[in-house]
C-alpha cells in the first residue's frame, strides 16, 4: 500500500478517476461511452507517439524531430500510394520503413558524432521538414484513398475504434520489448548510466540505434493512424506539436534525464490531456483554456515529483548518518 | 599567435562558414545581394531572432533551456498592447499609456522569468520540464486574453522601435547590439556571469565553494525574460500587431542558432559574440536563397544540415586535438 502511494501513476488515475467524476456531474453526456469511444480514437495518433517518446525518454536521450519524420511519413506514403496505388498494408509498409530510416539516421548521428540529442534532433527536424516542404511544395493533399475512410471508421466487437486498438497494440509490444528482451532491459540501463551500461556489456550502439529507429517506426506508424483521423494531408499539420507529446509522457511519470518511467503512465499522461481538452468543452468552458490547465497541471505535477524527490534524498542522507 | 588560435577555434570557424555563405551568395546572385535594399531588410529581420536567440543562450549558459521565450515574447508584446488601449482614453496621453502598457508587459515577463527561475533554482525542478510548463501556461495564458484573435492598433509612437532609423541604423538592429553588448558584458565582467559559467560547468562544484546556485539560476530566468520581452517588443512594433502564436516557429530555431553560435547544451561555455554571427549567417543564408528565388522552406533545411555539419566538424577536430 505504501509502494503504491508513491507512485506517480496512482495520483495520475486518482486525478483522472475525480476529474471524470467532476466533468459527469456537471454534464452525465461525459461519461457515456460513445464519448469515451471517441476520445480514444481521436487521442489514438497522439497516444502511438507518446509510448516511441516514452522508450527514447527511457535511454536517456530525447527526440524533438519525431512530428517531423511523422509529416514525411505522411506525406510520402499518401503520394506514393495515390501515384502507383496501393492498399492499407503499403501504407503502413511504406510510412514505418520510411520512419525506421530517419530514426536510424538520428541514432547513428547521435551516436557517433556525439551531439547532444536535443541538439541533433533539432537539426534533423528542420531538415527533414525543409525538405519535405521543397519536395512537396507545401500542397495540401485533400483526396486520400478511400481505405483511409474504412480504417478511421472500423470498430471491434464492442464499439472499440480499431485505431485505439493499434495504440493498445503499440503499448504490449513495446511493454513486452521493455520488460522481456535483452534489447529492453539494455535501455533501461543505457539510460540509468551509460557508462555502467558499457562495463556491463551492453553494446551502446545497438541499443542506441533500435531506440531512435523504434521511435521513427512508432511515428510512420502513427503518420498513417494521423491520415485516417484526418482525412487529407497538410503538411504542416503534426511538426510544432512535439513538445506537446513529450509532455504527456513526462506527466505520466517518466524521468527526462532517462531510466525510469512507465508505459502506463505515457498512457495515464495522454489520458489526463485527453480528458481536459474534451472534458472543459464539454462543461462549456472554452476551449481557450485549455492550455493554461495544462500548463498548470504540468508545473504542478513536475513540482510534486521534485519534492518527492528532495525528500527523499534527504531521508536517506538522514539515515546514513548516525 | 598559436594560443590565440586555439583558444578562438570556435569563432575562427564560424567566421569561415559565414565567409563562405558570403561568398556562395556574392557569386550566384551579386547584382542582388549587396544592395543597401537586401542589407537594410536583413536588418530589419534578424534583430527580433537574434534577441530571442540572446534569451535563450542565457538559459543554455547554465545547462537548460528556455522554451517559453517565445510565448513571454508574445505575452509582453500582448499585454503592452491591451493595456495601452484601455488607458489611453482614461489617461488622456498616449505617451503615458505607452509608459504603462511596457511597465505592465515588462512585469508580466519578469513573473514568468520569476516562476521559471524559482522552480529550478529553489524547488530543483529540471530546467526542461518547468519550461515546458511554463511555455504551456503562458502560451494558455495569451489565448485567453486575446480569444485567439490578433491585436492589432499599436500607437505610433512606439511603432519607431520596429520600423525607425537611427544615425543610419535600423532602430531594432541598435536595440539588438546594445542587448548584445550588455548581456556579453554581465557575462565576462560581473559575479553573476562567472558564477552563471561556473555553475553550467558544475554546479555541485559552485555549491560547495559556497555560491548561491538557486540565486544564480533566478537571475538566469530573469534575465532570459528580459530578454525575450525585448524581442516581443520589437515584433510587436514591426507586425504593427500582437498574437498568442506569433513567432512560434522561432523556438527551436533559436537553440539551434545558440548551438551554432558555440554555446554548449550542458551548460558552462558560450560568447555573445559566436552567436551574433551565427544569427548573422543564417540570416545572409535564408535572405540569400530567398534573392534566388528558392523556396524559404529550403533555407530551413540548411539551417539543420549547417547546424550537424558544424557539430561534426568540431566532434571530428577535438578528436585530432
Amino acid at each position: 500500500m505504501r509502494k503504491l502511494l508513491q507512485r506517480n501513476e496512482f495520483f495520475l488515475a486518482v486525478l483522472i478517476v475525480a476529474l471524470g467524476l467532476g466533468f459527469t456531474i456537471a454534464n452525465p453526456k461525459f461519461a457515456t461511452i460513445g464519448n469515451l469511444m471517441d476520445l480514444i480514437k481521436s487521442y489514438s495518433f497522439f497516444g502511438i507517439l507518446s509510448v516511441g517518446v516514452l522508450v527514447v525518454l527511457l535511454s536517456g536521450g530525447i527526440d524533438i524531430s519525431f512530428t517531423a519524420i511523422a509529416q514525411v511519413a505522411e506525406y510520402a506514403s499518401v503520394a506514393l500510394i495515390l501515384q502507383f496505388g496501393g492498399n492499407l498494408w503499403t501504407a503502413f509498409l511504406v510510412a514505418c520503413c520510411i520512419g525506421t530510416v530517419l530514426g536510424a539516421v538520428n541514432g547513428l548521428l547521435i551516436h557517433f558524432i556525439r551531439i547532444p540529442p536535443i541538439i541533433t534532433t533539432i537539426g534533423t527536424l528542420n531538415l527533414y521538414y525543409g525538405i519535405l516542404y521543397v519536395l512537396s511544395g507545401g500542397q495540401i493533399i485533400y483526396q486520400v484513398p478511400e481505405f483511409y475512410r474504412a480504417l478511421a471508421g472500423a470498430t471491434l466487437p464492442g464499439n472499440f475504434p480499431v485505431l485505439g486498438a493499434f495504440w493498445l497494440g503499440a503499448v504490449i509490444l513495446t511493454g513486452w520489448i521493455l520488460k522481456y528482451s535483452v534489447l529492453g532491459r539494455s535501455i533501461f540501463a543505457l539510460g540509468g548510466s551509460e557508462i555502467a551500461a558499457i562495463r556491463v556489456g551492453f553494446n551502446i550502439l545497438k541499443t542506441r540505434l533500435f531506440v531512435y529507429s523504434f521511435m521513427g517506426f512508432v511515428a510512420g506508424f502513427a503518420a498513417v493512424v494521423h491520415t485516417a483521423l484526418v482525412q487529407s494531408v497538410i503538411p504542416n499539420s503534426i511538426v510544432g506539436r512535439e513538445l506537446d507529446v513529450i509532455a504527456a509522457v513526462v506527466l505520466g511519470g517518466a524521468n527526462i534525464m532517462g531510466g525510469s518511467g512507465s508505459l502506463l503512465g505515457a498512457c495515464l499522461g495522454v489520458a489526463l490531456l485527453a480528458m481536459l481538452g474534451n472534458g472543459l468543452t464539454m462543461i462549456g468552458m472554452s476551449s481557450y483554456w485549455n492550455n493554461v490547465m495544462i500548463g498548470l497541471v504540468i508545473l504542478v505535477g513536475v513540482t510534486a515529483s521534485a519534492i518527492q524527490r528532495n525528500l527523499q534524498v534527504r531521508r536517506r542522507v538522514a539515515n546514513l548518518s548516525p | 599567435m598559436r594560443r590565440f588560435l586555439n583558444s578562438h577555434r570556435e569563432l575562427l570557424a564560424l567566421t569561415v562558414v559565414l565567409l563562405v555563405v558570403l561568398l556562395v551568395m556574392l557569386l550566384l546572385s551579386p547584382e542582388r545581394f549587396l544592395t543597401p535594399n537586401n542589407l537594410r531588410s536583413m536588418a530589419f529581420q534578424l534583430p527580433e531572432i537574434g534577441i530571442l536567440t540572446l534569451a535563450m543562450m542565457v538559459a543554455m549558459l547554465h545547462g537548460g533551456i528556455n522554451l517559453a521565450a517565445v510565448g513571454t515574447a508574445n505575452l509582453t508584446a500582448i499585454i503592452t498592447v491591451l493595456v495601452i488601449h484601455a488607458t489611453a482614453p482614461m489617461l488622456g496621453s498616449e505617451w503615458l499609456a505607452v509608459a504603462l502598457g511596457l511597465g505592465t508587459g515588462f512585469a508580466a515577463s519578469l513573473l514568468v522569468g520569476l516562476l521559471s527561475g524559482f522552480l529550478v533554482g529553489y524547488v530543483g525542478v529540471s530546467s526542461i520540464l518547468t519550461t515546458l510548463g511554463t511555455m504551456t501556461l503562458v502560451n494558455g495564458v495569451c489565448i485567453v486574453i486575446t480569444g485567439g484573435s490578433t491585436i492589432s492598433r499599436v500607437p505610433e509612437s512606439i511603432l519607431f522601435i520596429g520600423n525607425g532609423v537611427l544615425l543610419g541604423i535600423p532602430v531594432p538592429l541598435l536595440i539588438f547590439l546594445l542587448c548584445g553588448a550588455g548581456l556579453s558584458l554581465v557575462l565576462s565582467r560581473t559575479v553573476f556571469g562567472f558564477n552563471l559559467y561556473m555553475l553550467g560547468t558544475n554546479s555541485e562544484a559552485t555549491r560547495y565553494a559556497g555560491i548561491n546556485n538557486a540565486r544564480t539560476l533566478l537571475g538566469v530566468y530573469l534575465a532570459s525574460s528580459f530578454f525575450a520581452s525585448i524581442a516581443g517588443i520589437i515584433m510587436m512594433a514591426r507586425f504593427n500587431s500582437a498574437k498568442a502564436d506569433y513567432g512560434q516557429s522561432y523556438l527551436l530555431v533559436t537553440v539551434l542558432a545558440a548551438v551554432l553560435g558555440g554555446t554548449s547544451a550542458s551548460g558552462g561555455y558560450g560568447k555573445v559574440i559566436g552567436v551574433i554571427f551565427a544569427i548573422v549567417m543564417l540570416q545572409m543564408l535564408a535572405s540569400g536563397l530567398n534573392l534566388l528565388g528558392v523556396d524559404p522552406f529550403f533555407a530551413i533545411a540548411m539551417w539543420g544540415a549547417i547546424l550537424l555539419l558544424v557539430m561534426a566538424l568540431k566532434h571530428f577536430l577535438r578528436q585530432r586535438a
